[in-house]
């Protein structure tokens, strides 16, 4: 007997539901192996994981706090995979839009800038972040040029630029040479929600984006553009659309929200520009776009899920002593398996022997 | 004269873990599969490798301990991406982000720990010549065993039956197929190969290039190292002469930074990533003629029954 795959007639409704589930399901059953593996106790650890930072207001707030760039660059990304453009260097567009939005925040420093700095700081992240995406996607348009070596490459680049900024030209002069600017004056900081809280506004601004993108996808021609090019791009050739215009809108689109919420995490949380503000945002975000199925509501439920395992992997490290390379691996898992429940809505498993195989090769 | 021996020196060295990576995806991308996962692959491959001769004090060890590795990620991929014909782009992303992780973990135990590096050929005579002579016969043996397997690999694809049959479908899947071809058996190998010399090209970093591991220590090699197969046009002989300029200019922008050209550190440093931007720019650019990658690279496939 032979374990094989075989196309379904039409997909599964019925596990493209419960996929994410499943996923999720599978990979705390391998994390409980693993803690078992590193000496830990299994449950404790979990506790630790994903129930002990549900339990206290502080860790709820920072939950969303991590949650909003997650969300919001997740966002971006599905639109790029739909339309089956893969842009995989959300990191570098997130810290683009950083640079570019605390350079108006360094320039007003101590002056008596108004109101109007903290929106052109978003403006311009948002600005420069598509242009830096951009690049990508006109060197694949024009050139050919692979957009996912290219994307990639150029967080490296990015990740470069900012650590130059930070030690040379925008350092703190009284910042004990530490490699960090100095903290941005309130204009050019994003206003908390709750007074001593740690919610902010970007929380509401990624909100609006899911809803938009909801909007976008699923009430609009463009919308609907979108997702043929990616799911049948023959039909969508017949249909006239224009796949090349496509990958430039969905690369900007996906560039401006990385670089929005590299902003919001800039001027947000952290209050000053240096290295290190992302652990890996745009790489997580992109296991949050595949989690969340591409769809909005769904990126919103699984960037919740995936903050959740930073803080928990944080909290698991200082109460535990569990290195946080373990959330890592953590996130690379879930992804796997999302990945691999997924292929179960289009295909499904037959048993066959391999002697009538070759019987009923005709048909 | 001296200077410019040091510098081919430097260039080889740093050339060699691309040009062992590269080899092996060329491989796995001549069968039609496109694994993204080489970066989590090497990752994985420096910090096994590294334990393996931490342990045992042996570099050959630690060479295969970071092959086994290699293999075992590659293996995952294989499951994923031929078994259960999972999308291969998003896979190999998965491959890299799990290998990431997997290596922090696992090189843990032994971040801040030296080994003796790996020793360096020497024949009395010619190792002494001036120039070339260190150059030639005065590398160590990861040097050697990266040309030998790109000349080996250059016979295999075209001048075997199973190369011929390997390059077929990468080509055309379906035909290979009807033909009576095991197509996903065959991509299976190949994947594992590409493993095996990604988690070599990891190890070599460790065990030869720096004695002893830091997180992260790839820094990108092994997305360079799929650029190289783009701009070889998945030739094995262009691959070499593509490894070698990469590591040339790896090793430039480390000298201009010695030599206190007015250019901060940073810019610098970037240069091999813009490089790689550029080439795949100006190659796909020449090529608007037609691809020459595998028709059927990237692609699902499942087999009828």
């Amino acid at each position: 007997m032979q374990l094989v795959l075989e196309k379904r007639a039409e997909r599964s409704n019925t596990i493209a539901l419960v996929s994410p589930l499943i996923a999720i399901g599978l990979t705390i059953v391998t994390m409980t192996i693993l803690f078992a593996i590193l000496g830990k106790n299994p449950f404790l650890a979990l506790h630790a994981y994903f129930i002990a930072p549900l339990t206290d207001a502080y860790s709820l707030q920072e939950i969303a706090v991590k949650a909003t760039p997650l969300v919001m660059i997740a966002i971006g990304l599905s639109l790029c995979y739909l339309a089956n453009a893969w842009n995989i260097g959300a990191e570098g567009q997130f810290l683009i839009g950083a640079v570019a939005g605390s350079w108006i925040a360094v320039k007003t420093q101590g002056t008596d800038a108004g109101a109007w700095v903290l929106p052109a700081m978003l403006v311009l992240a948002a600005a420069a972040g598509a242009l830096y995406a951009l690049i990508p996607a006109i060197c694949k348009v024009k050139f050919g040029a692979s957009e996912i070596l290219t994307s990639l490459m150029l967080v490296y680049v990015a990740d470069l630029f900012l650590d130059y900024l930070v030690r040379g030209p925008w350092r703190d002069p009284q910042g004990f040479n530490f490699p960090t600017t100095a903290e941005f004056d309130p204009v050019a900081t994003v206003p908390l929600l709750i007074d001593g809280g740690r919610l902010h506004l970007g929380s509401i601004i990624t909100l609006l984006v899911v809803a938009a993108a909801a909007i976008l996808l699923g009430r609009t021609i463009k919308g609907f553009e979108i997702r043929v090019v990616g799911a049948a791009p023959r039909a969508a050739r017949f249909g006239g659309f224009n796949a090349n215009q496509l990958i430039i809108l969905t690369f900007a689109v996906s560039g401006a929200l990385a670089g929005l919420a590299g902003i919001i995490e800039v001027a947000g949380p952290v209050g000053h520009l240096q290295p290190g503000i992302s652990p890996g945002y745009g790489f997580t975000a992109i296991i949050v776009a595949f989690l969340g199925r591409l769809n909005p509501l769904g990126i919103l439920i699984a960037g919740l899920f995936l903050a959740l395992t930073f803080i928990g992997g944080e909290q698991a490290q200082i109460a535990m002593k569990i290195p946080l390379d373990v959330t890592k691996v953590f996130q690379g898992i879930l992804l796997f398996y999302v990945l691999a429940c997924d292929s179960l809505i289009l295909y499904r498993f037959k048993l066959v022997s391999p002697n009538r195989q070759v019987a009923s090769g005709t048909h | 004269m001296e200077l410019i021996e040091a510098i081919i020196l430097a260039v080889l060295a740093a050339s060699t873990p691309l040009l062992l990576a590269a080899t092996g995806e060329l491989v796995t991308e001549r069968s039609g599969v496109l694994n993204l996962g080489v970066e989590g692959m090497m990752i994985v491959g420096a910090a096994c490798g590294f334990g393996g001769a931490w342990l045992t004090g042996s570099i050959f060890i630690g060479a295969l301990f970071g092959i086994v590795a290699g293999v075992l990620m590659s293996l995952v991929f294989a499951l994923m991406a031929l078994g259960l014909a999972v999308n291969q782009v998003a896979t190999g992303l998965a491959l890299t982000i799990l290998g990431i992780g997997l290596s922090g973990l696992i090189g843990a135990g032994f971040v801040g720990e030296r080994i003796t590096p790996a020793v360096h050929l020497y024949i009395p005579g010619l190792t002494d010549m001036p120039l070339i002579g260190r150059v030639l016969f005065g590398e160590d043996a990861f040097v050697y065993f990266s040309i030998a397997l790109i000349i080996g690999v250059w016979w295999f694809l075209y001048r075997t039956r199973a190369g011929l049959i390997l390059r077929a479908c990468g080509d055309n899947h379906v035909s290979a197929h009807a033909l009576g071809y095991p197509v996903l058996r065959i991509r299976t190998f190949a994947v594992m190969f590409g493993g095996a010399c990604a988690g070599l090209a990891g190890a070599y970093l460790p065990l030869a290039y720096t004695p002893f591991f830091i997180p992260g220590m790839t820094a990108g090699r092994g997305w360079i190292a799929l650029a190289l197969v783009v701009f070889s046009s998945w030739r094995p002989g262009r691959l070499v002469v593509g490894a070698y300029l990469f590591g040339a200019v790896t090793i430039l922008q480390l000298h201009a930074q010695g030599w206190g050209v007015g250019i901060p550190s940073q810019f610098m440093s970037a240069l091999p990533y813009l490089a790689t931007v550029i080439v795949l720019v100006l190659l796909s650019r020449a090529r608007t003629g037609g691809s020459t990658a595998p028709a059927a690279l990237g692609t699902v496939f499942v087999p009828d029954r």
